[in-house]
């Protein structure tokens, strides 16, 4: 055939067609394993020290509040005699007697508080309560909120605007007023519940502390659930989510395969922020004596009881308020260094 | 934009009757009164204190009148502070938890936008970590905590400050310093992160191009477009912090609105829960309505639908 020499016609000839070599094969091997979205993070997540420092502070809370309790020799709510406000190190004269004897008396590593108990474990199970706090409350705000942002914004239109109505609704009831009037409005319902065969938890956990988990999980998904939308609002406009539409994927499996699962970064991002700030809120219902129920403490309570003797026992409010505070930091600080790992658009 | 205004403003007002009914109707489903914690009272005299105030009518009636006296600007006598209006109450506490409440607001911003445009501008340099730490560790301290730890150095150990009431101007520099202090580290994580947004945008480099003065630069082209997160932060913030924080007022003995919210919880006083509940809603949703306006004047761009 004759062929133009301005054509932009392709200038094929037979011998393209032929099979390849195994040399040019070789050349179409990928000599390095492609590099998934995870473990891209966390190579970058890996790096960072600040957020591997913060991560191995977490863990260590963890094992001194989940693992050293087990171990430990006193319990938290176990009262001494006549060893009340012990300074950290201090025997009471009981015990020294004890070592005189020549037993061996595990020491009060931060002494004892006013009713003679083991302050060491008592801060140990206050921030286990607190991590434990943290942790559920989050997972029900990520479930809900993640859930709720998404359907507003998939169905978008008028669903949207009533869905987002009811979250600027939340949004301004004052807080403290509504977790004050559900813990109220909750306690009998769990006290009726708490005699039912197999709900028996609920006593030795605190109604207070079940309300504090609802309340939460009523309230404070709304922040959730807004950055869910936004986030989803720009995805469900992109091709992937059309494709699928034309091939008639159902609704519910479009948001859950192909919008949430695109979502993933920042809703890790947000839940690990979101952990500390449970965990604040939490401290500051302890702290106004709406939190867990006596002889149960968190650092919240613990802070809070230290107040009234703190001329004299500063150390008593002192460990559990810096342990709140270095809590909530390293949980930030992780939460920034996976930000910069799973998420290196937001990365300032 | 008058319109858009009206809108909001229907938009509000639907917001806070919600708000309002969700309110009244959850309050009176916790059980307990008004006049239960009065020990020494007869149950004639509670019979008629509840007939004096109209608890004894079933609760739609009570709603609907509660209703249309608060649409008549009557917001009730309070239950438990026999003798004083709602009306009264508020606007005697609340002037005492704005005074605090807005300079603390002032004060962060005073500090928490320059030092966060600071922090940008020196990206990587000893300044920008410094005011990095400072604002991280800034954000995880519970605000019990810093009055705390206020109150026992400056308060008790040094003696500099007096430590409870509002007399002179020495009592309002701790609980300014606790209020301000997480909005102030908060605004400077905002501003910082939005900043440096900014600065790699390309109208900086043109501006720089041009041959802006370094000051114009930054005030006109990067604080015009940086600023718009912190002004959403603001907003409901000033909105909060002007109606006194619970803590701080009972840690520094401030009689505040604060604490007044928190006490009628507690004793059950219906009508003065929802006048400061009305009140502080009112509030949040106004100052919405002020942050999307002030959005539309920093940034024409942004259209207002």
């Amino acid at each position: 055939m004759k062929q133009n020499p301005m054509s932009f016609q392709l200038k094929l000839s037979p011998e393209d067609f032929l099979p390849a070599t195994e040399e040019e094969k070789q050349s179409q091997i990928v000599m390095r394993e492609s590099v998934s979205f995870w473990k891209d993070g966390m190579r970058r997540f890996v790096k960072n020290k600040v957020a591997m420092v913060s991560l191995i502070v977490i863990i260590l809370v963890m094992f001194f509040s989940f693992i050293v309790p087990m171990f430990y020799p006193y319990t938290y709510k176990e009262q001494f005699k006549g060893s009340n406000h012990l300074a950290p190190m201090e025997y009471s004269e009981a015990e020294l007697e004890r070592i005189a004897a020549g037993e061996k008396v595990f020491p009060h590593i931060f002494g004892t508080d006013k009713m003679g108990r083991d302050y060491a474990i008592r801060v140990m199970i206050g921030s286990r309560i607190s991590l434990v706090v943290g942790l559920i409350a989050t997972a029900i705000i990520l479930v809900i909120g993640s859930l709720y942002g998404s359907i507003a914004a998939f169905f978008g239109g008028r669903v949207d605007l009533v869905m987002m109505r009811i979250v600027d609704i939340i949004y301004t009831i004052p807080d403290i007023l509504l977790i004050v009037l559900l813990s109220f409005a909750l306690q009998a319902p769990l006290d009726t519940l708490k005699g039912v065969p197999g709900f028996s938890w609920v006593g030795i956990v605190g109604e207070n502390l079940i309300s504090i988990f609802i309340v939460f999980a009523l309230l404070y998904w709304v922040g959730m659930s807004r950055m869910v939308r936004s986030q989803i609002l720009t995805l469900k406009e992109s091709e992937f989510v059309t494709a699928a539409r034309a091939m008639g994927v159902s609704n519910g499996k479009i948001i859950r395969r192909h919008l949430l699962t695109n979502c993933i970064g920042i809703l890790i991002v947000t839940t690990t922020l979101q952990i500390p700030s449970s965990i604040f809120t939490e401290s500051f219902l302890s702290f106004l004596g709406m939190g867990v129920a006596v002889p149960l403490p968190s650092l919240g309570s613990l802070a809070s009881d230290a107040l009234n003797g703190f001329n004299t026992y500063p150390y008593l409010l002192f460990i559990p308020a810096g342990l709140i505070s270095l809590i909530i930091l390293s949980f930030n600080l992780l939460g920034d260094g996976l930000r910069d790992a799973f998420d290196p658009k937001l990365k300032h | 934009m008058l319109k858009y205004v009206a809108k909001r403003i229907l938009l509000a007002i639907v917001t806070i009757w919600a708000v309002a009914t969700l309110t009244f109707f959850l309050m009176n489903m916790v059980p307990g009164g008004p006049f239960l914690s009065e020990k020494a009272i007869s149950p004639q005299a509670t019979a008629a204190l509840e007939a004096k105030y109209g608890l004894d009518k079933p609760l739609m009636q009570r709603y609907v009148t509660y209703m249309t006296d608060a649409l008549h600007g009557d917001f009730g006598d309070s239950l438990k502070q026999r003798g004083r209006t709602v009306m009264s109450i508020i606007k005697m506490k609340f002037p005492v938890s704005a005074r605090v409440g807005g300079i603390s607001v002032l004060v962060s911003l005073c500090l928490g936008v320059p030092l966060g445009c600071l922090a940008a501008l020196k990206r990587g340099k000893f300044l920008d970590s410094l005011i990095s730490v400072v604002s991280t560790c800034g954000i995880a301290v519970p605000s019990f905590v810093v009055c705390t730890l206020l109150l026992y150095t400056l308060g008790v150990n040094l003696r500099l400050l007096p430590t409870m009431g509002l007399n002179g101007w020495k009592n309002y520099i701790m609980p300014v310093i606790a209020l301000s202090f997480y909005p102030t580290a908060y605004i400077m994580r905002l501003m910082r992160s939005s900043m440096l947004d900014v600065l790699g945008q390309d109208y900086m480099r043109t501006a720089k191009a041009k041959g802006v003065a370094g000051f114009w630069i930054m005030f006109k082209h990067a604080l015009r477009n940086a600023i718009l997160p912190v002004v959403t932060y603001v907003g409901p913030m000033l909105a909060y912090t002007v109606t006194g924080s619970f803590v701080v007022e009972k840690i520094f003995v401030i009689p505040g609105l604060g604490g007044e919210f928190i006490g009628a919880i507690g004793g059950r006083d219906y009508t003065l829960i929802m006048g400061t509940t009305i009140f502080l809603a009112t509030l949040i949703v106004i100052m919405n309505v002020i942050v999307d306006i002030v959005y539309k004047i920093v940034d024409p761009r942004i259209k207002l639908k």
